[in-house]
Parts: structure tokens; C-alpha cells; sequence
């Protein structure tokens, strides 16, 4: 008897602001059946969830194209409470538990067993009141199917992370109708036997013919469990393949790609120059990018490229020696220990740091360009201040001049010095925290995220900012970027960090099986 | 180019208000009531509270949100004034204190309370980000009650302060005998017609404003200005927020510690006890009146709305009277209506969370 | 009591030190208030007499008014100062039916019925702006408080009487516009709920004296107490140190009674208004059965986390209205109850401190900004009025100025609830911090 595939997403496309984000994805799913996607970060993956699940996100953004259909019969998933109602559940990547609930009331929020009383047949449903008891044992059902020892009477807040994603799965389970369930990078949290007993608990689960999806960026993981896997890249379904019919080393190619995008610059390698930045230990407390001990050295002179998989751990590097997240270790530029957790000294020892977060971290939005500029320098070096004794006064001439100078230079669109940066494009906005770098005359520059949210057009231009910036003034660059090919493009050497550790340094040209083993997580044997 | 600014700032709620504020004029005129002796109280009301609504400034600046808990200031400003007033009677005889003296004594003495409660006040605010306006409130009111107690225990001997039988200051202490009611405001008086401009008062909060302005174009106070704008972009500049925030905190109570001393020499009379309890709320009403929201404000937002709420109490009060005699509270009706719906107004608008 | 825990095993030692001194941490505002109290009543020299009728008026009044605080804390909202709101809504029914000339009990259930409707209303709107305002309500309910005062007395000082006809000379002012400042609700809505006596009959049944009522109380808890211990399920019963406590406590409470009647002391001219504390009383068991239903369970999910609850599905901003809407009812009755006792109100005065006395006993019983119960609402009561009661006495004592002790009492008033609001805003930060 032929069985009717539980899910079918056809022609999945989707735009935000003009940006495709998913091309054309088709996906089939069987019941029973565990089906991994894997994937660099902004390949799509969770763009692809949140369709499914019908979050606000995507609805409020111009909704998306193609079509799902569920056991044969299109539907339209226009809410999370809808997605359930079909049958779709997801295990979030963050938790969405209350901490002083018990395991049962979180495994039964909004869904709680309820019996009538004098009041709900006056005043209505609502003031049922809960079943305790029957709540209790529908928890212990769910719970048991895990396999896990945890106590429903528990309150939530004491308990160990891996529990809590227990919880989170329980929930999933506990609903009736679950046909499909997601697992959003169910294993990052986990500790390693954690980890097992949730791969051991997914199979069971696809067992009872709940048919299962698998985001992670492990490859082993996916071997493991996986039937059928999915790789995107850059929005685009690569390749569906069967498990039996691939191997780790080929979806690491598969996920990093080669994509020709961006012209290759051959960059020098200088064997002579003494380190500028040694990194030895370094350790960052970044919520969601922790560092857990990095060594790094970077060479005077040189662009270095710092990649890997979102929430590994690179973009917490800079951040953490520039101070903006805690940090511990040792950080020496140019032989000379710096004070770390105090972005004063890193911009006094020459460092100049550019934010990912441009728009909340980078940016003064509604102060000036001129402003925006001179900050950096202003408030770190007490640059463009006229001073009498314990008064001074910024000096406005000065301060200006140098914002028309780097809108010259730098060709930054705009009215004026005066106009507001909220009001510029994104990679104007760019070049304006690029001034306000230079502004700095730093002896390093840490660029995270360069050309993130940039249209394609002045993106390629902000590259060639940083690789000029290096070619005629000799400064040393350090760019975290998640997009292995502007790395490639412009960098001298590439770090690959993965679970908050430097996992190899690679070169621009090094194949692309290397990179994607790297970022995920496996060692390079010799045959790659 | 200024103006459109202005103008483009005053969203719906505004120019009711402004709206509001013309028609009590022209009711006024229509009225035939007594436009000179009007546009004297005006003058004179929005001097005297001038200082005291820009004492918002520097925390509405240093992301602080509005200091409900600026009767902290005030109340420091009294003790000084006390201080001051003590000081002269003790030292009778022996030293002459001429009422300039005698004023700038007081702000004087104000300004160690000021400076170390506006450090503490300041601390504990950097440890409620998010509730900053609810903890200032009841910071304020939590003083103003402990004061209570304290005007009652503190050993004030001079005859004009303490009650001649019985323990503690009296409610209010007239400034009439030392010559320090309207000191600021009779200087360089002049007439025109009818009407008397309090010169020495507004020139003093002039000269506020443009210390202010000073203050914000040097690198502190631009420093303050990014802090309170974008905490993480300071940081990221090398600047320490919770300094930031903390300078913001004291200016503000120092501001209002002489922010008090002005209003009360134009009153004539410092008024202790239940005084200061309210007083926050009318600043914070007024800056927000003038264009400023919980997260942003300007020295022009300051002026305007100074001048539009304390314009409208004086006006409405006449007006409603002429009215009909049984509107004799409408005034002050139509201010705690206007004061607090646009408190609201500006939280809504805050945008949640 | 320590040092008794202390030569036990090694073991339970630990554990009973460490969980007496948590405990102590845990409640040390309310500690700290018996203590006060205490010292209070001690230093004031008041009779036990005077200050028994006293503090039973008190709660009588009081205690329904704070009970309709708890369900905006369970859903997130902190203190719900726009119950002030409530209060006026009430005094406006109570004007118009004193105006109308219903008395006694019927005078009191229409003014309930009335006030209801209008109740609903307002709570309708406060629900709204807080879900406006979300993080800041406690203060946009501070603020809204005070707009509602002037819209008050815009309507009562000044259009009621000329524009809204009103011809009665016991409630208008002389000029003929406004409504006076104080009212006597005497031979009106006063003692409407406290002495139903004049349509019921039986006085001593309806208002039975303080001492049989203790043993009533007495007795009904203990009934309770061993119904619960049976139903309940193993892992909810009470423990054994606990109940021998709570049995303790209520015999002692039985035998002081039972020495007062015998002795025949003053205690026995004390008169307890049975009808208001069932009043009180069904009020309790209905919150209690209430956050045991559909709805209570969406409200504490909302209140712990509303992002969580829009994700499983739960009508965030349906949910925190409702709350509004039932504690606006809530103390808009209250306020009635609180006025036919107290017989005169001050027309422009009586609803301002509502918000804060309210809230004040609720944190001093107790609870905190995020989680409130009926026994704390209850006991935060008791401990506020005492306060209240001594202070002034204590004053006169200690300094021969009974003024001195209403400022220390307003101001412990409001220092508690500045403490508390910055210890729970200082905790949420920590919280969040360690969560991440």
C-alpha cells in the first residue's frame, strides 16, 4: 500500500526586502521517516521553519511562495496555534518554558486537562478549572516515551539544561495529533551523553511514525540518525540524498560550496612580519557566540579571516577583546599585555572595532554622520576636544572636517555631515562605521560581519574598502564574517572556530571539503 | 530651519495643548480680563520653575527617563536654604548677611546633600534599569515622608523656621524679613506699561539654559548624550555608562536643590513637609509638554514647555472665573488633567517593552 | 529553636539551619513588621481593648480591597495602583444612591450592582493602556490615578450640581454646584453590610462578639486544616512540625477567647461584622478556586513570561485585560465596603491612599511584585493596620506628638513599597543575566 507522504512543501520561495532567501525549495517527508537539513548560517534553514510553523515573522514581511501540503490536503499556515492544530510541532532552539511551572504544567501550557465546575457553566469555559491529576499523568505518558528520569512534579527553573529540552520535546509529544516534529538545533546545548540519549530518543520517536526534521549543522549527528538528508546553501536546495548514499566529507563540500561571486584576490603571504596580536586562552562570555579557549596569533600586516557556522563562537572574539562581552585570558598586541573588560584600553592600545551589530551596537541612528564619526576618537582618545582645565568643548570645526573628509574618501551618499544615519543605506551606514574606525588610526582593525545587510552592489565595495585600507596603509585586519566566500576573497588566512575553539586555520584556496569539515565539527583526516 | 524642527517635534497631543493655551489667551482678551498682570504671573511662573524643569534634561539625556525623583533635589535645597537661613540667625550681630549673600549661601550649603544623594540615587538607579521612573517616584516620595519627620526633629533655632512652642520647623518659613522674596525677580526689574518683567529671574534661568548648553557641547556631556542614546554604542566608544548615568543623575538633583532655592525666593516662603511631594510630576509634565519623550529631550523642549503648562495655569485660572464663580477650581482641575494625561500619553508612546 | 536543630545529626542539622535561616531571609519584611508592631503596640500603651475594636474595623474594612491586588500580580502587572479608580467608580454609585435615599443592605447590593457595570468599564480601559505601557504599568497606573482625580473632581466639583442636576442640600455644596466635601452616610449606606441587624433580626448572630468569633474561626480552620490533610494527595499535606504549630496556635487562640468570655472583660463588647467577613471570606475562596481554573493558569503563564505564552497559543493582551477588569471590580466593591464602614468620607480624599495602603499591606504580609497570596494579602493586612493603629500612640508616647507617628507610619508606608520595587527590579536584571 502506497503511503501518503505527511508533508510536502513545494516551490518554498521567500524575499525579505527585496533579498531571496529561499529559491525554489522542495521538500517530502515520509511518516516515521527523519530528515536532516543542514546548512552554513543565512542558507535558510530556519527561514524554512519558521514557514512552516507560521510565524509572525514571515507573514509580516510579505508572506512567501509555493505551496504545503499536509497528508495530501494544501494548507494555509498562518499561526503557530494553526501549525500545532495540524500536527507540527517544533522543539525551539531557545526554550519556551516558564521557570515556576512544574514539568507537567509546561508540558500542558494552554492545552491543560480541564473539568467543569459551577462557575465555567455560568460564566463560561474558561473558568474550568485544571485536572490536576490527569495533567500529571499525561506528563508521565509523554515523559516516558523519552526514556527520561525526570520528575514532573519538578519546578522547571532547577532543573539542568538537558532536562529542560526534555520538557521541551515532552510538550511536543503530549499533543495528540503530532505528525511532524522539528528539532531546531536540539544538541548545542547538550552535553555529549545528553546528546546520545536525544538521538536514541529521536529514533524511537520517528519509530512511532511521527515523521521528524532535523536542523543541525553536526554532520555526525546527521549520520547517525538521518534517513534522508537536505543541504541548503545560500537559500538554494543543493542536493536531497538518501543517508546510504552519502558521506560526511561530501556535505561538507556540499554546504560550503564554491560560489564564484566574488573575484579571488591572490594575497601575499608575508612569512617575515612579527605577530601584532597574540591571543592565547581566550575565553568570552557572549550570549549565544561563546568563546571557550582560543588561540590565535595575527601577523603584522595581514587580513585574517576568522569563519564558521553561526552561534560557534566566532563573532564573540572581538567582542570579547574589544570588552563589550566578559572576557578572561591573555591578549598581548603588539608584545603588550592588554586590559581586557575595558573597551577604553583596547582603543587606547590601537584597536578599532567595527560591530555586527551595526544598526544596535555600530551607530548613533539619529545623531549626525559627523557625530557618528568623530565618536570613536572623541570619547576613546579625547580627540577633537578643546580643554581648559577641568571645562572643555568639542571643537565642531574639526569634527566636521573630518567627516568630509572620509565622505570624500570613502564616497559615502548623503546630504551632508549633518544628516542623520538613520537615514542612510546600509552600506553607507557602513562606510560611515568604517571612518569612524579610521578616525581611530588604529594599528588593527576587527571587522565583524562587513557586509551584512548590504545590497550586493556596495558590498563588493566595502571589500575592496578593507583590502585597500590593507594594501596602501599596511593595516593589519582581522574580518569575522559567516560568509566563507568574501573571506576567501579577500583574506590572507581563514580561522575556522567551532564550538567556541579555533578548529584549523585554513588558506583561501584550501578545497572546500576542508572548510566544511571544519565547521562542523569534524577533524580533517588525511584523505580529505 | 530650527523651527521646523520644532514644529515637525509637536505631534497631535501637543498642539491641543498649544491649541489649548491660544484659546485661553484669546478668552482672556475676550474677557477684558487684565492682560498686564497676566503676562507678569506668566513671566513670573515660568521663571520660577524654569531650573526645575530642566533638571529633567540631564536624565531624560542620560537614559534615566524623566527624574520623578527629583524632589530628592528639592529637598536638598531646602536643607540648604535652612542651612542658610539658621546660619544668618546664629551669626546675628556678629556678621551681616545682605540677602545676596544670604541666597548664595544657601545654594551653597545645597550643594554637598545634592552631590551625595544624587550619587546614592544615582547607584541605585543603575542597578533598576528599565524601572527607572517607578523607582524614582517612590525614591522621591520615600524621602519627602522620611523629611516629614525629619523638619520636626532637626534643631532649627531661628525664630522665622522654628515653631515658638513645641518641636520642628514650621510648614512654611517666609523669606519676607532676610529680603530674599523676589531678590532674583526685582533685580533689573523694569516696566513696560503695566507689565513687570522679573528680569534677575529670567535672567538666571538664562543663564541655566546656557550653562546647560555649554555643558552638553563639552565632552562629558556629549558623552552623557551617547550614553543615554545608545548604551552599547557608548560602551563600545570606551565611554562607562554607569557614570554617565550617574553624572546625569546628580545634575539633575543638583539642579533641582537651586532649582527650589529660585522657585521659593519668587514664592516668598520655603515650603517644607508635604511641598516637595508633587513638584516632580509638574517638571516632568511640562518638558514632556514642550516635545520631549521618556527617551529624548532638547534645552528646547525645556523652554517650550515650560512656557506652554506654566502659561496655561496661570491663564486658566482668571478664565475659568470669569466664567462663573463655582469654576473657581477649574484651574486647577484643568492642570492635574493636562499634567497627567500627558505623563501618560508620553509612557504610551514609549512603546512598551 | 536553633540550637535544638543544631545537636541533631549532621545531616538534618544542616538542613534545618540552613532552611530557618532561608526562611528568615525569605520573610524578613514581615518579620521585621511583627517586630515593629510589636515594639509599636508596646510603646503606644493602648488598651487591648481599644486596640482590638480598632483593628478588627480595620480588616473589616480593609482587607477586600487589598485581596483585589493579587490577580494583577499574578499576571505580571506589579501593583495595580489603578485600582484608585475602582475606588472612585464606587464613590460615585454611593453618591447617586445616598442621593436617591437607599439605605442599609438593599442600598449597599444596589450600590454593588451599579458600580459593577462602570467597574468593568474602566478596568476595560486601564487594560488597554497597560497593554501599551507593557514593562512600565505599575507606573502608568501610578500616573493614570492621579489624571482619574482630576476627571473626578471635574465631574463632582464642578459639573454636578449645575450641568449634571443634582438638588439635594446633604450632598451638594451651598452654591448649588459641586458635591460637598465630606458626606455622612449616616441613617444611609453606613454599617449597611456591617449591621444587616435592622432587616435580618438576630443582632448577636449577624455580629457575633470577638471572642465567640475567634472560636468560630478557630474551629472552622481546624475542620479545614484536617479536610485538606485528607483529601490532599501525600506529596501536599501539611508536615508534622506544621500542623502541631497551626494546632497550637488556634488553641491558644480558643483558650485567650474562652478566658475573655468567662472574665467577662471589655473584649466582650467588641462586635465582629459577620456578614462582611463572609463577604471577605467568599472572596478568598473564590481567588483561590480562580487560580485554579482555565483562566488563573493563562494568567500566571502571561505573568511569568508573555513571550512563551504567545507562543503556546495564549490571547496575551485578552488575558491581562481581564485581569484589570476583574481587580477594578474587585475594588470597586471593596471600596463600598471600606466606606459603609467608615460612615463619613471625604468626597475629594477617601480613594487617594487606596492604591498605596493597598499595596503597602500586600508587600508587608509578604508578597512581592511578581507573586501574591491570599494569605499574605491577609496578613499584610493585619500587620499594616497595626501599624497604622500604634503609631500615632506610640508617637504621643515617646515625643508627646502623635504627629510624629502618622509620619513614620506614611512613611514606612511608602518605603516599603519603594524597597521592594527596587529589589524586584534589581532581581529581574540578575535574573536575566543568569538566564542568558
Amino acid at each position: 500500500m502506497a503511503v501518503e507522504p505527511v508533508l510536502r512543501m513545494k516551490g518554498i520561495s521567500k524575499s525579505y526586502y527585496g533579498t531571496k532567501v529561499l529559491d525554489n525549495i522542495n521538500l517530502t517527508l515520509m511518516p516515521g521517516e527523519v530528515h536532516g537539513i543542514v546548512g552554513e548560517n543565512g542558507a535558510g534553514k530556519s527561514t524554512l521553519m519558521n514557514i512552516l510553523f507560521g510565524m509572525s515573522v514571515i507573514h509580516s514581511t510579505g508572506g512567501f511562495e509555493g505551496s504545503i501540503e499536509i497528508d495530501g490536503q494544501p494548507v494555509e499556515i498562518r499561526s503557530p496555534l494553526q501549525a500545532m492544530s495540524l500536527g507540527i510541532g517544533m522543539v525551539h532552539q531557545e526554550f519556551m518554558l516558564l521557570p515556576s511551572y512544574s514539568v507537567a504544567e509546561n508540558i500542558k501550557l494552554n492545552r491543560e486537562v480541564l473539568r467543569p465546575t459551577l462557575a465555567s457553566r455560568i460564566f463560561g469555559p474558561r473558568l474550568q478549572s485544571l485536572d490536576y491529576s490527569r495533567m500529571y499523568a499525561d506528563a508521565r505518558k509523554a515523559l516516558q516515551r523519552l526514556n527520561i528520569g525526570i520528575d514532573e512534579y519538578a519546578t522547571i527553573a532547577g532543573l539542568p539544561v538537558g532536562y529542560m529540552q526534555f520538557t521541551e520535546i515532552a510538550r511536543e509529544l503530549d499533543k495528540e495529533h503530532l505528525r511532524i516534529l522539528v528539532f531546531d538545533e536540539p544538541t548545542a546545548v547538550l552535553a555529549e551523553s545528553e546528546a546520545e540519549h536525544l538521538l536514541r530518543a529521536i529514533k524511537e520517536i520517528a519509530a512511532s511514525g511521527i515523521a521528524v526534521l532535523f536542523i543541525t549543522h553536526r554532520l555526525s549527528e546527521i549520520m547517525e540518525v538521518c534517513d534522508n538528508i537536505t543541504v541548503l546553501r545560500d537559500g538554494r536546495q543543493v542536493v536531497t540524498k538518501a543517508r546510504k548514499d552519502t558521506n560526511v566529507i561530501e556535505l561538507a563540500e556540499l554546504m560550503v560550496g564554491r560560489s564564484m561571486d566574488f573575484r579571488a584576490h591572490k594575497r601575499k603571504e608575508s612569512h617575515n612580519s612579527r605577530p601584532i596580536l597574540e591571543i592565547r586562552g581566550l575565553s568570552v562570555d557572549m550570549p549565544g557566540e561563546r568563546v571557550r579557549r582560543v588561540d590565535l596569533t595575527v601577523y603584522e600586516g595581514e587580513i585574517l579571516g576568522i569563519g564558521g557556522l553561526a552561534g560557534q563562537g566566532k563573532i564573540g572574539i572581538a567582542n570579547g577583546i574589544m570588552g563589550l562581552y566578559p572576557a578572561a585570558g591573555e591578549v598581548r598586541v603588539a608584545g603588550t599585555l592588554l586590559e581586557l573588560n575595558n573597551p577604553k584600553a583596547a582603543i587606547a592600545a590601537g584597536l578599532a572595532f567595527m560591530s555586527e551589530d551595526r544598526r544596535g551596537v555600530g551607530l548613533l541612528l539619529d545623531s549626525s554622520i559627523e557625530l557618528n564619526i568623530a565618536s570613536g576618537a572623541m570619547f576613546g582618545t579625547g580627540r577633537f576636544v578643546k580643554t581648559w582645565g577641568p571645562f572643555s568643548q568639542v571643537d565642531q570645526e574639526a569634527v566636521r572636517a573630518n567627516a568630509e573628509k572620509y565622505i570624500s574618501e570613502l564616497d559615502i551618499r548623503c546630504t551632508g555631515p549633518q544628516q542623520a544615519v538613520r537615514q542612510l543605506s546600509g552600506g553607507n551606514q557602513q562606510k560611515v562605521c568604517i571612518a569612524r574606525a579610521l578616525t581611530m588610526n588604529p594599528k588593527i582593525l576587527l571587522v565583524s560581519e562587513p557586509t551584512r545587510g548590504i545590497d550586493v552592489g556596495a558590498k563588493q565595495l566595502v571589500l575592496d574598502t578593507l583590502r585597500r585600507l590593507n594594501d596602501e596603509l599596511g593595516m593589519t585586519i582581522v574580518v569575522t564574517s559567516s560568509e566563507l566566500a568574501e573571506l576567501r576573497s579577500i583574506c590572507t588566512r581563514i580561522a575556522i572556530v567551532t564550538d567556541g575553539r579555533v578548529a584549523g586555520i585554513l588558506r583561501p584556496d584550501d578545497p572546500d571539503a576542508k572548510f566544511g569539515l571544519l565547521m562542523a565539527g569534524q577533524p580533517i583526516s588525511k584523505g580529505a | 530651519m530650527k523651527a521646523k524642527g520644532i514644529l515637525k517635534d509637536m505631534d497631535l497631543a501637543r498642539l491641543i495643548i498649544a491649541a489649548f493655551f491660544v484659546l485661553l489667551c484669546v478668552a482672556a482678551i475676550a474677557l477684558k480680563l487684565n492682560a498686564a498682570e497676566l503676562i507678569t504671573s506668566s513671566l513670573t511662573r515660568m521663571g520660577m520653575w524654569g531650573v526645575l524643569v530642566l533638571a529633567m534634561l540631564p536624565a531624560i539625556l542620560a537614559g534615566t527617563g524623566p527624574n520623578f525623583g527629583v524632589s530628592l533635589g528639592i529637598v536638598c535645597g531646602l536643607l540648604g536654604g535652612l542651612l542658610a537661613l539658621e546660619l544668618a540667625y546664629r551669626l546675628e550681630g556678629a556678621v551681616y548677611f545682605s540677602p545676596w549673600a544670604l541666597f548664595l549661601t544657601a545654594m551653597i550649603f545645597s550643594l554637598p546633600f545634592a552631590l551625595l544623594m544624587g550619587i546614592g540615587y544615582g547607584w541605585i538607579l543603575n542597578r533598576v534599569k528599565g524601572s527607572e521612573m517607578m523607582i524614582a517616584t517612590y525614591v522621591g516620595f520615600s524621602i519627602v515622608s522620611i523629611m516629614k519627620l525629619a523638619w520636626v526633629f532637626l534643631p532649627f533655632k531661628s525664630p522665622e523656621m522654628a515653631w515658638p512652642i513645641g518641636r520642628g520647623v514650621r510648614v512654611q518659613i517666609a523669606l519676607e524679613n532676610r529680603g530674599l522674596a523676589q531678590l532674583l525677580n526685582n533685580f533689573l526689574a523694569f516696566r513696560i506699561g503695566a507689565v513687570t518683567i522679573p528680569t534677575g529671574l529670567l535672567l538666571t534661568v538664562a543663564l541655566a539654559l546656557f550653562l546647560m548648553w555649554l555643558f552638553l557641547r563639552s565632552r562629558t556631556g556629549m558623552a552623557l548624550a551617547a550614553a543615554g542614546s545608545n548604551p552599547r554604542f557608548a560602551e563600545a566608544c570606551g565611554i562607562n555608562v554607569d557614570r554617565q548615568r550617574i553624572v546625569g543623575t546628580v545634575l539633575s538633583t543638583v539642579l533641582g536643590a537651586w532649582g527650589i532655592l529660585i522657585y521659593s525666593q519668587s514664592y516668598g516662603f520655603l515650603q517644607l513637609y508635604e511641598g516637595p511631594m508633587f513638584m516632580p510630576f509638574v517638571a516632568v509634565a511640562a518638558i514632556l509638554i514642550g516635545g520631549a519623550s521618556v527617551k529624548k529631550a532638547t534645552i528646547a523642549h525645556v523652554v517650550i514647555g515650560t512656557v506652554l503648562f506654566l502659561g496655561i495655569q496661570v491663564v486658566a485660572v482668571p478664565v475659568a472665573n470669569a466664567f462663573t464663580a463655582e469654576w473657581s477650581s477649574m484651574g486647577e482641575i484643568s492642570r492635574k488633567i493636562i499634567q497627567n494625561g500627558v505623563i501618560l500619553y508620553a509612557l504610551t508612546q514609549a512603546g512598551g517593552e | 529553636m536553633e540550637s535544638r536543630a543544631l545537636t541533631i545529626s549532621e545531616g538534618l542539622k544542616e538542613k534545618s539551619f540552613s532552611s530557618v535561616r532561608s526562611f528568615l531571609v525569605r520573610n524578613m519584611v514581615t518579620i521585621m513588621f511583627l517586630v515593629l508592631s510589636a515594639a509599636g503596640y508596646k510603646l503606644s500603651g493602648m488598651t487591648p481593648f481599644l486596640f482590638l475594636m480598632d483593628i478588627v474595623a480595620r480588616i473589616s474594612r480593609n482587607a477586600f480591597l487589598v485581596l483585589a491586588l493579587i490577580i494583577p500580580v499574578m499576571a505580571g502587572m506589579g501593583l495595580n495602583f489603578s485600582i484608585v479608580l475602582g475606588a472612585m467608580a464606587a464613590q460615585a454609585i454611593v453618591i447617586f444612591v445616598t442621593h436617591w435615599g437607599v439605605s442599609g443592605l438593599p442600598g449597599i447590593l444596589l450600590s454593588m450592582v451599579l458600580v459593577t457595570p462602570l467597574a468593568v468599564i474602566l478596568g476595560y480601559l486601564t487594560g488597554n493602556l497597560f497593554n501599551r505601557t507593557k514593562g512600565q504599568e505599575m507606573i502608568a497606573g501610578l500616573i493614570l490615578g492621579y489624571f482619574a482625580q482630576g476627571v473626578y473632581e471635574l465631574i463632582f466639583l464642578q459639573l454636578v450640581g449645575g450641568i449634571i442636576p443634582m438638588k439635594n442640600p446633604a450632598i451638594i455644596m451651598s452654591s448649588g454646584v459641586g458635591v460637598r466635601t465630606t458626606i455622612d452616610l449616616t441613617n444611609g449606606l453606613k454599617y449597611g453590610l456591617d449591621w444587616p441587624g435592622s432587616y435580618w433580626g438576630n443582632d448577636l448572630l449577624l455580629r457575633p462578639t470577638l471572642p465567640w468569633t475567634i472560636i468560630g474561626m478557630a474551629c472552622a480552620l481546624a475542620v479545614g486544616i484536617l479536610a485538606y490533610q485528607l483529601r490532599a494527595e501525600q506529596r501536599k499535606r501539611l508536615s508534622a512540625p506544621k500542623l502541631v504549630l497551626a494546632g497550637a496556635a488556634l488553641a491558644a487562640a480558643c483558650w485567650w477567647s474562652a478566658r475573655q468570655v468567662q472574665m467577662g472583660s471589655q473584649i466582650n463588647w467588641i462586635r465582629v461584622p459577620l456578614l462582611t467577613w463572609m463577604v471577605i471570606a467568599a472572596a478568598c475562596v473564590g481567588l483561590h478556586y480562580f487560580s485554579r481554573t482555565k483562566l488563573g493558569q493563562d494568567m500566571r503563564s502571561v505573568g511569568q513570561d508573555r513571550h512563551v505564552a504567545a507562543v503556546a497559543g495564549i490571547d496575551v493582551d485578552r488575558v491581562r485585560r481581564i485581569a484589570i477588569i476583574l481587580s477594578m471590580v474587585m475594588a470597586a466593591w471593596g471600596h463600598i465596603i471600606f466606606l459603609q464602614n467608615i460612615g463619613t468620607f471625604s468626597t475629594y480624599g477617601s480613594h487617594e491612599q487606596v492604591g498605596l495602603y493597598s499595596a503597602a499591606a500586600l508587600l508587608i504580609g509578604g508578597a512581592t511584585v511578581a507573586k501574591a497570596t491570599i494569605g499574605q494579602a491577609l496578613l499584610g493586612t493585619v500587620l499594616f493596620h497595626t501599624l497604622f493603629i500604634v503609631a500615632p500612640a506610640a508617637g504621643r508616647q515617646l515625643f508627646g506628638d502623635a504627629q510624629i507617628g502618622e509620619y513614620f507610619r506614611v512613611f514606612v508606608a511608602y518605603g516599603i513599597i519603594g524597597v521592594t520595587l527596587a529589589m524586584h527590579a534589581w532581581k529581574q536584571i540578575l535574573q536575566r543575566r543568569s538566564l542568558s
